[in-house]
């Protein structure tokens, strides 16, 4: 009958209607399943994880020693011409001329964080750090030069 | 945001909809025509994101075009690199370890939940409810979490080569998965009280933008609005790839082909892939996670296709080779572009506000058809 | 203790020492007049918070917490913002009439401040009408809304006012019935003596079953009147159109903004008055020590507790719900709240005759 199909409309129309109302009931009074994270405060215990790709670095030891031969094999290797080497010629002890690198130009405004390089690298010379917060006034800074002034190749990498 | 530019002599007013809009479909240009309340045609207009990404992959090689397919559809940015990986590797004619098989896998079905997961919170936001939008994110930041953990980002994650993938998983993938599948499985009957069984939403939804089985499949629509009016089209069933056919799922099939039936294929969806995930998390083969292969890949000289289901249809990536190390043409089909043809048709006769529900359960990300 | 009433009484007393009757009563009323329009602006600077912490907490997130200690001075930062901000008039718009719509809002929102009882004998006007002054005044608002809507030189802002003067005059007829339900149980159009009816028992607790369905559509009604959501289709990041404010923007939007706030306020105010009494505490019965431990706490505090715990309801449902289309809306009316209401009516009418209530 039309007056029953009426009712039972109305009454599981309400009824669904009050189950939404009582989950939101449990959210607003549940505070500990906030998840928000308070960020500018809370740099001192922001943990990234080990692979994040911030962007790249270029690592040196405590001799301010790093790895990279200037092979370029990771600035053939990055899609947008990110990575530029630029190569010197030093001269060893033997007394023979051997390549160097001078710059290592990183363009972190062109890089898509890709990971193309650091795989590339036979030397394992470069690396993805944790840093994401990029933003700078003025672009010149972004262009980086990764190996640090007066660093030279650790010994024994090829 | 809404201007009128004409309108016809018969009453008719053309009015249009975006590019800018409030909702988060992306940059959609929809050129109306209606009449008082009622709609009598709809017209997208595209474009407003090509980046030309086909012609940037004529002089990229083989390893580095893979990243550019990530920004494309970006919600499922796994699954389209897999898709250009399968091809590379389908032309090199190589093996893939069957450990990088598992684990292209999971990160394809995690991927299609974090999809459809943003889907459902943006669908509800549209229609009103604002509330739904944030409980879908906890779900989707714990799958960013896991991302993040193991191919070091978010969005655009990169992590496959042809080979296989780029690194190992982490020691703490299969803990975190895990964790997600109890949370996800403790969470999905909220989606029921909030959003499906809410009688407003159920009234907003059914009845509207109707698609029979036989207009889904002459206007190419796949994924799950084809499923939604029956058809059936799961790439994963059909043409399996990797180790689908080793995977006991079912295809979500709904018959009514209205917007509640492609919204409830959706989340059905979404425990088809946790219960894919469930099967897969705990035998993850030992094992290489990568095939060898040389330092630069030269493709012989020929055209190869691929297929894969994405979260929103049937993706395809036809490579056609000169023999050199770079691509001569990549051309991508994108399953959005066919959705969309599809909205025309739904949309005639319908009144205006039924307009964002339709668009909504098409599921269109604006980028994947602009490319 | 100290009370409101005591308070108005002690200045009463003063100002007739010192003055004539006409100067007490005009220094009366200018003082009447500053206390609502500082009531209006605080209340709208609370509610406006409490919308942002209210809708925080339900969307698993915390609101804005760093303007003042708790977010308090939130606000505050906002409204110096909407001070700031350029008021622009279309080109061919109605002039007087664009910029006499938001005062017509407030200045409706300002008349229903009177009648209400916001303490035990405190109230601005206590007419014996009081209910139908209510529901006649509130009718108003849709005057406001058709000149924004008609002014603007707007296609889509009239379309969006068309729609809303529709909502807003069709669920009047629920509320009213709904009032009506109220009225004929007590017996009287004036609020005082509906609240003093409730003195042994509100009447959601005494009328049983049909007071509770006029109350749960009353609630339906005043959300569909003020517009909030899920009703906002007119006015909210709507589809397409955008409603009848859009052109407003500066302190002309401001103003529209808290006018609805303030109507908010009001009907829950109404509401609490009606049928959860207002600012008499919670009595049973005639059980003598429970109510006289009841009294203890102050009338102001159970008229404004009950006040916010509605409205905090109104606000439970815009998080919760999705928007209505305006044929389900519509249809959501005349063909369901209405003949319930009508058929309450009726009911209820039988229990008073055959004081079949508490």
């Amino acid at each position: 009958m039309f007056i029953f199909k009426y009712i039972k409309e109305v009454y599981s129309g309400l009824k669904s209607l009050v189950v939404g109302l009582r989950r939101t009931l449990y959210y607003f009074s549940h505070h500990k399943e906030i998840i928000t994270q308070q960020y500018p405060d809370n740099r001192d215990t922001l943990v990234l994880p080990d692979r994040f790709k911030g962007e790249v670095v270029m690592l040196h030891d405590d001799n301010n020693e790093h790895a990279c031969t200037g092979c370029t094999a990771c600035e053939l290797a990055c899609p947008n011409a990110t990575i530029k080497i630029i190569t010197k010629f030093d001269i060893t002890p033997e007394g023979k001329k051997k390549k160097a690198i001078d710059k290592f130009v990183y363009h972190l405004e062109l890089c898509t964080m890709c990971n193309l390089c650091v795989v590339a690298c036979p030397t394992d010379a470069i690396k993805m750090a944790q840093t994401f917060e990029h933003s700078v006034f003025n672009r010149a800074e972004l262009t980086k030069v990764l190996n640090k002034p007066a660093s030279k190749i650790r010994e024994g990498v090829e | 945001m809404v201007e009128e530019i004409g309108s016809t002599a018969d009453g008719n007013i053309i009015l249009n909809v975006g590019p800018q809009h409030p909702a988060t479909h992306g940059v959609l240009h929809l050129v109306i025509t209606i009449n008082g309340e009622t709609i009598q045609k709809v017209e997208p207009h595209l474009g407003y994101i090509h980046r030309s990404i086909e012609k940037m992959c004529e002089s990229l090689t083989y390893r580095q075009f893979i990243y550019v397919t990530s920004r494309m559809d970006y919600l499922s940015s796994h699954i389209n690199n897999h898709a250009c990986a399968l091809c590379v590797e389908k032309g090199l004619q190589i093996e893939i370890p069957s450990r990088a098989q598992v684990i292209r896998v999971l990160m394809d079905e995690l991927t299609r939940i974090a999809s459809h997961e943003l889907w459902w919170g943006a669908m509800a936001m549209d229609l009103g409810a604002l509330t739904p939008f944030f409980h879908a994110f906890r779900e989707r930041e714990a799958i960013n979490d896991i991302m993040e953990e193991t191919c070091g980002a978010r969005l655009t994650m990169n992590y496959m080569v042809p080979g296989g993938v780029m690194q190992d998983i982490h020691p703490n993938f299969q803990k975190r998965v895990k964790e997600f599948i109890t949370l996800f499985k403790s969470k999905v009957s909220e989606y029921n009280e909030l959003v499906s069984g809410n009688i407003i939403f159920q009234n907003r939804m059914k009845g509207v933008g109707n698609l029979s089985a036989a207009d889904a499949i002459s206007f190419g629509c796949s994924g799950p609005t084809a499923r939604g009016s029956g058809v059936s089209c799961d790439i994963r069933k059909l043409y399996p790839y990797e180790i689908y056919d080793k995977i006991n799922f079912e295809e979500i099939l709904e018959s009514e082909g209205d917007s509640f039936a492609r919204y409830m294929v959706r989340v059905r969806e979404m425990s088809q892939s946790i219960s894919i995930i469930e099967q897969l998390i705990d035998n993850i083969p030992e094992g290489d996670f990568q095939a060898k292969t040389k330092a630069v890949l030269k493709l012989p000289k020929g055209e190869f296709y691929q297929r894969v289901e994405t979260a929103r249809g049937d993706f395809g990536i036809y490579i056609v080779s000169e023999g050199g190390s770079t691509p001569y043409r990549i051309k991508f089909r994108s399953p959005g572009f066919s959705n969309l043809s599809a909205l025309d048709h739904m949309a005639r006769g319908s009144k205006l506000g039924d307009l964002v529900a339709m668009m909504g359960t098409l599921d269109l990300v604006i980028p994947d058809i602009d490319r | 203790m100290w009370s409101f009433s005591k308070i108005s009484k002690l200045m009463d007393g003063w100002l007739s020492a010192n003055f004539s009757p006409t100067s007490t009563m005009v220094i009366e009323m200018v003082i009447a007049g500053i206390a609502v329009i500082t009531l209006f602006a605080l209340l709208g600077l609370v509610l406006v918070l409490m919308e942002r912490r209210v809708a925080a907490w339900i969307q698993i997130r915390l609101g804005p917490n760093r303007v003042g200690p708790g977010g308090m001075l939130q606000s505050l930062a906002d409204t110096l913002k909407l001070l700031v901000k350029e008021g622009m008039t279309p080109d061919g718009a109605d002039k007087f009439l664009f910029n006499l719509a938001p005062f017509i809002a407030m200045m409706v929102a300002m008349l229903l401040m009177a009648p209400i009882a916001f303490a035990s004998d405190f109230q601005l006007w206590d007419l014996n009408i009081g209910v139908l002054y209510v529901t006649a005044i509130s009718s108003l608002m849709v005057i406001s809304i058709l000149m924004a809507g008609w002014a603007s030189n707007n296609k889509y802002s009239l379309m969006g006012a068309m729609r809303s003067g529709a909502q807003i005059v069709s669920y009047e007829l629920s509320a009213g019935l709904s009032i009506m339900a109220i009225v004929v149980l007590s017996g009287s159009l004036n609020l005082n003596e509906i609240i003093q009816s409730q003195a042994d028992g509100w009447w959601i607790f005494k009328g049983h079953i049909p007071v509770v369905i006029a109350f749960i559509i009353f609630i339906i009604a005043v959300t569909a009147e003020t517009n909030r959501a899920p009703f906002d289709l007119a006015e909210a990041e709507s589809e397409l159109t955008a409603g009848f404010h859009t052109e407003y923007s500066g302190m002309k939007f401001a103003l529209f903004f808290l006018a609805e706030y303030i109507n908010v306020f009001i009907v829950c105010a109404i509401g609490a008055t009606l049928f959860l009494g207002g600012w008499m505490p919670f009595h049973i019965g005639h059980w003598e020590a429970f109510n006289h431990v009841m009294d203890f706490v102050p009338s102001s505090i159970w008229f404004f507790g009950k006040t916010f715990f509605l409205i905090f309801l109104i606000m439970w449902f815009r998080w919760t719900f999705p928007r209505l289309r305006i044929d389900q809306l519509l249809d959501l009316e005349w063909k369901y709240l209405l003949p319930i209401s009508m058929f309450n009516i009726l009911l209820i009418t039988l229990m008073a005759i055959l004081d079949w209530h508490f």
